[in-house]
């Protein structure tokens, strides 16, 4: 934890720097899968956290002024619809001159323009999902819609689902057995993490629920989170995307080029790692099962091409704090906010010199979280039991279904 | 057996916003429009319970502060997800500067 007015707590665990590590190995090898089972949304994890008073808690939110939160509530067309048209025409852009080079000249010089429109279509798609996934981007709802539409068949997210899924994320952020977005778990799925910068788990888990959607059946997690009177859209959206990417790959096969594969579905892949990089900063390492999102939570200060291409999502514990407040008001939420909160982290680069270590570390120890310190003055933590500390320890047997 | 009851005064609400009311233990959502009509709903949020009174009002619309749900107030409709129920309505008026709802 070497960022400053970072802290970290010890957990105690009888793996951590124990001598005896052949056999301590083997144990947190064997602890790590049996904790990775807590993770499902259809075992015993989620009644026991129902039970606990983790799902659907009372989470920490910082006094604002009604007035002033009534401000930064207001939502406006012009700034949304700006950067909409930068952003599509970005993609419109690159993808012509990505064109024109391959079909025209068939030179190299076509891949760093694919490479800019791979990472705008794979990557920056996941913020403009979410902003109009929640509604806030845009003051004229249709508009916020479509974009929610396309944004989604571009990240390869099914709208319906993954807004329950979503909504699900913010009632219970990284709750243990509740929450079905915890990208990062204890112990890290490294190797899954590591190939899906090139979206090799995504893609074909995208394809495989398609066709499950698209044949009328949803997995058991998502039968957990979305109503029966939403599912027919699910289905109908799968045959839609499917029917797309048919005529994709059947383009593709007809003219003997990978063009329309590079242009569509494609970036899935090789545009996808910025996606990557941005979302490990949210919650990676943090604290599990609490009701504060200053112990699970991180934001992140980026520079102005970051943070248009992120849509500001990293000020994440603001959006967590406060979903309403759209994402061009979110500095200012920050302002309002900050002296309730621990530092900012400076850069990316400070919270990957944090987030690397802790999920290395939790690999072997998975009781140990990040826990920031707040600043002087800051409200304490929301913290009404030891359950609420964000190791995640194992829920009393008690409460368990 | 419905009864009116005075919950706060006209003033005390902003045009387009909304305010808490709670009363024999049960939580209501006072909301004025843009065009200084009044309008009551339960408290709370249909899809997790959440107080409304937290949340933003935009015309006739409110949005809840938690999942941005929204509900028509001056209906009580739900306006899709992940909303899916109706929030209950209750008849208001006002009176010499005092708003009335009518419960029970």
């Amino acid at each position: 934890m070497g960022s400053a007015g970072t802290g970290s707590i010890d957990a105690g665990s009888p793996n951590a720097g124990s001598p005896n590590a052949g056999s301590v190995d083997a144990d947190s090898t064997n602890a790590g899968r049996e904790r990775l089972a807590r993770y499902s949304l259809t075992g015993p994890e989620n009644q026991a956290a129902v039970n606990a008073g983790l799902a659907g808690g009372a989470w920490f939110r910082s006094a604002v002024p009604r007035k002033r939160m009534k401000e930064l509530m207001k939502r406006s067309d012009y700034p949304a619809v700006r950067d909409t048209a930068i952003w599509l025409g970005l993609i419109l852009l690159f993808g012509a001159l990505g064109t024109t080079f391959w079909l025209v000249w068939h030179s190299w010089w076509a891949v760093p323009f694919f490479l800019a429109y791979g990472v705008l279509y794979g990557s920056t798609s996941d913020s403009r999902w979410h902003e109009s996934g929640h509604g806030t981007a845009f003051k004229t709802r249709w508009i916020d819609e479509g974009l929610y539409q396309l944004a989604s068949f571009m990240i390869m997210r099914d709208p319906t689902t993954w807004r329950w899924s979503h909504t699900r994320h913010h009632t219970d952020t990284l709750v243990v057995g509740r929450d079905p977005e915890i990208a990062v778990m204890r112990p890290a799925r490294l190797a899954k993490l590591l190939v899906n910068y090139f979206g090799l788990v995504d893609v074909p888990t995208a394809f495989w629920l398609m066709f499950r959607h698209a044949s009328g059946r949803l997995t058991a997690d998502e039968a957990d989170y979305v109503p029966e009177s939403e599912r027919h859209r699910v289905y109908r959206t799968a045959r839609v995307h499917l029917a797309i990417y048919a005529v994709t790959i059947g383009l593709a096969i007809g003219f003997g080029t990978w063009l329309p594969v590079v242009l569509i579905g494609g970036p899935a892949f090789y545009g996808r790692y910025m996606l990557q990089v941005y979302g490990f900063t949210q919650h990676a390492g943090m604290g599990e099962n609490v009701l504060d999102h200053r112990l699970n939570t991180r934001t992140v200060k980026m520079c102005v091409v970051n943070r248009f291409l992120y849509w500001n999502m990293n000020y994440h514990v603001e959006h967590h704090m406060f979903p309403m407040v759209p994402y061009y008001r979110l500095p200012e939420l920050h302002e309002e906010i900050k002296h309730d909160c621990a530092p900012v982290y400076p850069s990316l680069w400070a919270a990957y010199k944090e987030i690397i270590p802790a999920v290395l570390r939790q690999l072997r120890d998975q009781e140990y979280y990040v826990r920031r310190e707040l600043l002087p003055g800051a409200a304490p933590f929301n913290e009404p039991t030891p359950l609420n500390d964000g190791r995640a320890l194992p829920l009393p047997a008690e409460t368990a279904a | 057996m419905p009864q009116w009851i005075a919950a706060c005064a006209a003033d005390d609400i902003d045009p387009e916003d909304v305010i808490p009311f709670e009363h024999d233990g049960s939580d209501y959502a006072i909301y004025r429009s843009p065009d200084d009509v009044y309008y009551a709903t339960d408290g709370h949020c249909t899809h997790e319970k959440t107080l409304l009174c937290d949340g933003l009002v935009m015309g006739g619309v409110i949005e809840c502060p938690k999942h941005n749900g929204r509900f028509d107030y001056t209906s009580g409709k739900a306006l899709g997800a992940p909303v899916l129920v109706d929030v209950r309505t209750y008849p208001a008026k006002v009176i010499d500067g005092t708003v009335y709802i009518e419960v029970g």
